[in-house]
């Protein structure tokens, strides 16, 4: 994945570098061999600096993990604080699994067509990358809905976060799942109108994959509220 | 219009924060006001304030790591009087004001003092040491600084505008709820924080993206300097911890705000999960601290020892076991909380666990320094007084481990004197060391070296007279943060600990004035040759101050200590290898988004604080369309031309050359 963009991204690097392509190692990410690669491996050593995509997705790589460590954070307090219900509602009486399934439903979806966009980038198809940015886009913001609704939901029955610690934990790590992945529709629409300005631009293709690493990621994160939240709220 | 600000928010009532703001505004304006006469704002703005430069960020992050050790000893000094004054007596200091003393003095010291200091030397050295011309984001590192400097901006207009917390360096709930802490304080301490604290996972990521995928040709791990492994496992604690350290405030700040139960006593609220979490954190921030500083260490003890560093791979291993053992003995922060025995045993044992490796690299220093010849220089000096100092503070950092003896001394000054010794000791020495080594790589010229041999001595025997009759005073009962106290026994320390904080300031003196000393004398003590102190890692090869490009042709490594290596070729073959073949290089373009956006952040920050809604929409926003115009450039790149490279180039080998030729004269 990450050597998706290599070819296009900079070119002039590779050929500083000798030009050679290496049949095991196209786009000189440090495959072949323990310890390092040949000799044309950049980033393990022996090669020098690696080529910019790299760099860029492996910060990026690197970001995503920091936030799956803030994500455990709240997992981790909701762990602690959902026997914590002060009397008040508990997960199995505000859970319910249909608003949910149909969450995750969109969401994977989304990532789905996500991953179509990348090809279409790939294969420079701009009408193609539109309609599935646009897809990807809707589903998204059909996920954000329907949480929108079931918060709504929740308050108003007297259910809101300020009712008990098991609540405000489950408000904050659901929450910051959906700030996430609304920060991920606001970039989506700068990716697209930095496709449409300025066209399938080498750096903003490396914006690009930066953007679907954040976008799948969220998935695995939805993954788990999931399955800790809804699944083992409503049945455990 | 304004949220709950109003001009009841300035403490007209207390003239020391009016008079301490009055002062710090006053010598700002005054800085300002001369810039702008004498024609500099242009060249401020062009060469500094919107660099991508690593090294004048690197230069930036010390400079503001260095004004804020002012402010926050100034707290320090506070402290101390105020102590040696109160007893049976209320001192000069009213307990409110006292309490947002030693909170800022514990937030400024680790944040805006310790963590900025390291994270400058990092920026600075850490590419030039692998070999390479900048970090792996230079715009992102602009942007991680200028947070840096938003966080601490809002901790010091606490001084005029409401108040800082009461709670200490960290707010431990309930104390720190709503209920409790009504006012804005807790509020600017969390803000402040979580904005720096954005800018320090930036710097994280991209420190760590820079070591592991950008290094000189050759430079395999094994070939890394030991400051670039410390840096490493720094940073890689930073990608990790930071992020709790930013969960844990916001619940906080959801509780203070929006009502949530995180912490709270009602509904259910956990109390005990904070500290759990925030020494999560805490504990991993502590090493964050110290890594760089063994780092700069080892740089320092092998370069004047004049030897390779002894147990170089011992040494890579013991940075990483300590990087892993930071996650596992944060509950010694609470071991009277009642997690039981056994828990308290276990992270009794780990936390002795760590005393290990730790002791491996004493020792590698200490066998780096047997057989070599070592020579006394300022930065050495600052290595051999961290040496004796570091490990008393470990030792009593050992006892303090052992549960039942922390029952006795938990919250005691004998902690308080345990962790000054090891971050002065370890953290603040490492800095003046590192500061003092490098300076002339960074500025052409040397530090005087009378005057930092005097500042050396005094904040060395300063140091021993301030903190060591703490450890006393904490064996006999007296607890932290007391703004008085009733016990003639005490009062005695107390006195020789104010009068040691009083040598420390005569040591801050002298380094205020050795810099300044050595910048109106820098002609004298210039340093032509880029290689002042005979080094062996490859920011010496190039010139002081390096070039934009650090290095016109990036640098073969064929082994341990690339440097040292190539100064014994030359030697061998009596002259410098050929001049290369110079190509363009391309430099990152100057970008004023670190600022801009730091600009809106700091918007941000004083509207959540003083809850003014919309002025913190308009900063969200502007921060957001700053992001846009960023992404919206079509040049990320200038390219200088091969003839000015080989230009530059030139006179650094003439250098280089002129050096060569003067060690083949000596016998």
């Amino acid at each position: 994945m990450t050597s998706a963009f290599a070819p296009t991204a900079d070119p002039g690097r590779r050929s500083a570098a000798g030009g050679r392509r290496n049949p095991t190692d196209p786009h000189h990410v440090g495959h072949g061999g323990p310890g390092g690669g040949g000799p044309s491996a950049r980033g393990r050593g022996t090669g020098g600096p690696a080529p910019k995509s790299v760099v860029v997705s492996y910060g990026f790589w690197l970001f995503i993990l920091s936030d799956i460590v803030m994500f455990a954070t709240f997992f981790a307090a909701y762990a602690v604080l959902k026997g914590n219900t002060d009397g008040g509602p508990t997960p199995a009486g505000v859970f319910g699994l249909g608003n949910s399934a149909v969450e995750t439903a969109c969401l994977l979806l989304s990532s789905y067509a996500g991953g179509a966009a990348t090809l279409a980038a790939r294969a420079r198809n701009a009408r193609l990358f539109y309609a599935a940015m646009a897809l990807t886009f809707a589903l998204g913001a059909l996920f954000i809905g329907l949480e929108a609704r079931e918060f709504v939901d929740l308050v108003g029955r007297g259910a809101g976060p300020s009712r008990s610690a098991f609540l405000s934990s489950f408000f904050a790590l659901v929450g910051c799942h959906g700030l996430h992945v609304s920060a991920g529709l606001l970039w989506l629409v700068t990716m697209v109108a930095q496709v449409y300005a300025k066209g399938f631009r080498a750096d903003i293709l490396r914006r690009f994959h930066c953007w679907t690493l954040f976008w799948h990621a969220l998935d695995i994160v939805w993954v788990g509220v999931f399955t800790v939240v809804y699944l083992m709220g409503v049945y455990a | 219009m304004l949220g709950n600000l109003t001009l009841a928010a300035i403490p007209l009532d207390q003239p020391i924060p009016l008079i301490a703001a009055g002062l710090v505004g006053a010598v700002l304006l005054a800085t300002l006001a001369y810039i702008a006469f004498a024609g500099y704002l242009p060249y401020l703005w062009r060469e500094w304030i919107t660099s991508v430069d690593h090294k004048r960020i690197g230069v930036m992050y010390t400079l503001l790591a260095l004004v804020m050790l002012l402010r926050g000893f100034t707290d320090a000094l506070m402290m101390r009087s105020q102590q040696a004054l109160a007893f049976r007596s209320p001192g000069y200091l009213p307990p409110e004001h006292y309490d947002q003393i030693f909170s800022a003095h514990g937030t400024l010291m680790i944040f805006f003092v310790g963590m900025t200091f390291m994270i400058g030397l990092m920026n600075y050295v850490v590419p030039l040491q692998l070999g390479v011309r900048d970090v792996a984001f230079p715009t992102l590192n602009s942007v991680g600084f200028w947070l840096t400097a938003t966080g601490a901006l809002l901790v010091n207009v606490s001084l005029v505008v409401g108040e800082f917390a009461k709670t200490g360096w960290l707010p431990y709930p309930p104390l720190s709820e709503i209920t409790y802490s009504p006012g804005v304080g807790v509020d600017y301490y969390l803000w402040s924080l979580q904005i720096s604290g954005v800018g320090t996972l930036m710097t994280g990521i991209n420190l760590v993206t820079t070591i592991l995928k950008m290094r000189a040709p050759g430079m395999n791990y094994l070939r890394m300097p030991m400051f670039c492994w410390t840096s490493l496992a720094s940073n890689l604690l930073i990608v990790a911890a930071f992020p709790i350290l930013t969960t844990t405030l916001a619940m906080l700040l959801l509780d203070r705000y929006l009502g949530f139960h995180f912490f709270t006593n009602t509904g259910g609220g956990n109390v005990m999960m904070f500290n759990n979490l925030i020494w999560a954190w805490g504990h991993p921030e502590v090493y964050i601290l110290i890594l760089p500083a063994f780092g700069i260490f080892s740089e320092v003890i092998s370069t004047f020892s004049t030897k390779p560093l002894f147990g170089y791979r011992s040494m890579v291993a013991a940075t990483m076991v300590i990087c892993l053992l930071a996650f596992m003995v944060w509950l010694h922060h609470f071991f009277t909380m009642g997690a039981g025995a056994d828990v308290n045993a276990v992270f009794g044992v780990t936390t002795m666990i760590i005393a290990v490796p730790t002791g491996v690299k004493v020792f590698n220093w200490l066998f780096t320094m047997y057989g070599g010849r070592v020579r006394f220089d300022t930065p050495m000096l600052w290595a051999l007084a961290f040496m004796v100092t570091f490990v008393i503070g470990g030792m009593t950092g050992v006892l303090l481990a052992v549960p039942p003896a922390d029952f006795v001394l938990h919250n005691s000054l004998f902690l308080v004197a345990h962790f000054h010794n090891v971050i002065i000791g370890g953290v603040l020495f490492g800095g003046f060391a590192g500061l003092s080594y490098w300076w002339p790589k960074a500025f052409g010229f040397r530090l005087h070296e009378g005057w930092g041999k005097a500042a050396w001595a005094l904040w060395v025997s300063g140091f021993y007279v301030a903190f060591m009759p703490l450890y006393l005073l904490g064996l006999m009962g007296m607890t932290r943060r007391m703004q008085h106290y009733d016990d003639p026994a005490w009062r005695p320390w107390l006195i020789v600990a104010a009068f040691g904080a009083l040598m420390i300031l005569g040591g801050i003196a002298c380094q205020v004035v050795q810099i300044i000393v050595s910048i109106r004398r820098r002609d004298e003590l210039r340093d032509d040759t880029g290689d002042l102190w005979d080094g062996r890692s490859l920011e010496w090869s190039t010139a002081s101050p390096p070039p934009a490009y650090n290095f016109a042709v990036l640098p073969q490594v064929h082994g341990e200590e690339p440097y040292w290596g190539m100064k014994q070729t030359a030697l061998e073959q009596a002259h410098l290898s050929d001049a290369p073949h110079y190509e363009a290089i391309e430099i990152p373009r100057n970008s004023p988004t670190g600022f801009v956006c730091a600009f809106f952040a700091t918007v941000l920050g004083f509207a959540l604080i003083w809850h003014i809604w919309w002025m913190a929409g308009a900063g969200l926003l502007g921060a957001f369309a700053t992001f846009v115009a960023f992404a919206w450039r079509d040049r990320a790149e200038v390219e200088m031309p091969a003839s000015e490279v080989a230009r530059l180039d030139g006179d650094n080998r003439r250098a280089r050359a002129d050096r060569l030729a003067h060690l083949e004269a000596a016998p």
